[in-house]
């Protein structure tokens, strides 16, 4: 019995007749053999992934045992560990250090920032506010990493907008006393270490809000309910209740603002003092250095370090939370 | 005594989220009004006057098409590949289990778990290893293979929820592979695969990083962008541009969460 007999007939039969020859065989042999259809699934991904990029990783670990000829500038292809050695020279180690402190702040600044969005969005937020919350967070995600740091440019600058509203605040004194203090300070907020520390802040948090969020979703509200019911006060239920809950959840976006404050060059070239981070260090190092073996060495330490926080943070569930 | 599920927010709460949304949504809108200023040598705030001559300018300048036209060809042809090599590889990982699929799973995600300065390294060192010179396909390469994370999430969350039954149906009303992938299989990752296609193309119109190193002289918008920061030649036509970046980027990610939003009413989802 045909279908068309007791359905009206659709705009495009959902099932064509078998066209058999080559593709027909082709499905056939697919069908018997499961195995072989993984196979060719596989393969262009795998091969793309595996030559392209893991083929390069190694490349350039290679490069990182190789050392630069110190008067010709030339790269002597002989295994060393030399170039390790340099990186522990107390310039370097104090980039490392720098890089590795910067990183733990952003974090940290970071889950304090996130918590209540993440918070409000999971357990009070419902229909089109939720929805509100989700692109609220997904814009800034998505917009262009530089306009954001081109935007923090503006704000920053000497005659910017923050300047202007601390001037009408009567509040510039403020500002002064803290662009006094060593190390954090400088000539305006866009040359010091205090207006880095912002934008890494501001572009890597959205980062920290989603895993935040998707963690706190999982608690159940009677829970927090059933906690001020036994009598603790809302400072006791977020620290034995709700934070550790939500640690996986700040773990996870801890992975993302560490890993990409690690290896970002271009936010403390633009806004930040002379005083160089990782990524800077990679940066000249392999181009106008031209010592390729030491800018590879340097580019271990971020891996190192997450693979290092990846194993810890597997460790503590923060991957069921992403 | 029954749950007040309707309770609202304590008011520090409130005012928490708000200023944390504000945070990351009021430096995007001075993008805006400084495309709009009549400033040309400083940030100064507030702007004295208002003018739009400065899109004319912008729209002048040769330099500024070339940029727009190397990153809409690269974002295009990253995307593509991304799409094909993602779907695949969300496919296989989805409907079977096979030895070393987890690993399969993070040999996607590491191009973008780890910070984009090794990727852009280890790329460029492995180029000078192959005496490959620099040209559109060097830059191809390097954002289509960190693009592929976006199509493969969006593709394997949509596959999740496609119920593997109804491809077992078509098969059993007699359609072959190729049948059953172009007319049920297609049509239920469609959307999905649209949604993905769209970030990969924002991710890629956006990326600077990776393409610092994989570019020769060629500039992509962003490339041109940091160009113009380190070295202002005309400010505000940086201005002009960045708000032109934001809104290209910003109506796919609209567009795809409006694809993606109603996803769990796909057909067979039910099983």
């Amino acid at each position: 019995m045909s279908v068309d007999a007791t359905m009206p007939r659709a705009t495009a039969p959902a099932i064509l007749p078998g066209s058999g020859g080559m593709r027909g065989a082709l499905s056939d042999l697919f069908w018997r053999r499961p195995k072989l259809l993984l196979l060719m699934m596989l393969l262009p991904p795998v091969l793309w992934l595996g030559i392209v990029y893991i083929g390069s990783l190694f490349a350039l670990l290679a490069q990182s045992f190789f050392s630069i000829d110190e008067f010709s500038g030339l790269i002597n292809r002989q295994f060393t560990l030399k170039t390790y050695g340099d990186l522990f020279q107390a310039a370097n180690l104090d980039i490392i250090l720098r890089t590795v402190t910067m990183a733990a702040l952003v974090t940290l600044a970071s889950a304090v920032v996130a918590f209540p969005i993440a918070y409000y969005a999971a357990r009070y937020a419902r229909g089109r506010w939720k929805a509100l919350f989700y692109l609220g967070v997904m814009l800034p995600l998505w917009s262009s990493y530089l306009v954001k740091i081109y935007a923090w440019k503006l704000i920053l600058a000497k005659e910017g907008i923050l300047t202007w509203l601390l001037a009408k605040l009567h509040l510039l004194w403020l500002l002064d006393g803290w662009l006094s203090l060593p190390v954090v300070g400088g000539n305006s907020l866009s040359v010091s270490f205090t207006g880095t520390f912002i934008v890494f802040v501001y572009v890597w948090l959205p980062f920290m809000i989603l895993p935040v969020q998707a963690a706190l979703e999982r608690v159940p509200g009677n829970l927090v309910e059933a906690s001020s019911d036994l009598g603790a006060s809302p400072g006791q239920t977020f620290r034995n209740v709700l934070f550790p809950l939500a640690l996986p959840g700040i773990v996870a976006g801890s992975i993302f603002t560490f890993s990409l404050t690690l290896g970002d060059y271009i936010i403390p070239q633009i806004i930040g003092t002379s005083r160089l981070f990782i990524g800077q260090a990679v940066y000249s190092q392999q181009g106008t250095a031209g010592n390729i073996p030491l800018a590879a060495a340097f580019t271990v330490v971020p891996i190192v370090i997450m693979g290092f926080y990846l194993w810890g943070a597997k460790r503590m569930g923060a991957f069921d939370a992403l | 005594m029954r749950s007040d599920r309707g309770q609202s927010a304590p008011l520090g709460l409130k005012v928490a989220a708000a200023c944390g949304l504000l945070f990351l949504h009021l430096p995007i809108l001075l993008i805006f009004v400084y495309a709009f200023t009549t400033e040309e040598k400083s940030f100064v705030w507030p702007p004295p006057g208002l003018t739009t001559q400065w899109f004319a300018v912008t729209w002048n300048r040769p330099d500024v098409w070339e940029a727009l036209s190397l990153s809409v060809r690269v974002a295009a042809i990253s995307t593509a590949i991304a799409l094909v090599l993602g779907t695949l590889c969300a496919a296989a990982v989805s409907r079977t289990r096979f030895f070393g699929r987890e690993t399969i799973s993070l040999l996607v995600i590491l191009p973008i778990a780890l910070p984009g300065i090794i990727t852009g390294i280890a790329l460029r060192s492995a180029f000078a290893l192959a005496d490959i010179p620099f040209s559109f396909w060097t830059i191809v390469l390097g954002h289509a293979t960190f693009c592929v994370v976006v199509v493969y999430n969006n593709a394997v969350a949509r596959f999740r929820r496609t119920s593997g039954s109804m491809i077992e149906a078509s098969m059993d009303l007699g359609a072959d592979g190729f049948q059953t992938f172009r007319h049920v299989v297609l049509p239920n990752i469609a959307t999905a695969l649209l949604a993905g296609g769209m970030l990969a193309f924002a991710l890629s119109f956006d990326e600077v990083i990776v393409t610092t190193f994989t570019a020769g002289q060629q500039q992509t918008v962003p490339i041109w962008m940091l160009e113009e920061l380190i070295r202002p030649r005309q400010r505000p036509v940086t201005n002009v541009v960045a708000m032109v970046v934001v809104l290209v980027t910003l109506l796919p990610i609209l567009f795809a969460y409006y694809l993606t939003r109603d996803g769990d009413q796909i057909a067979g989802s039910g099983k």
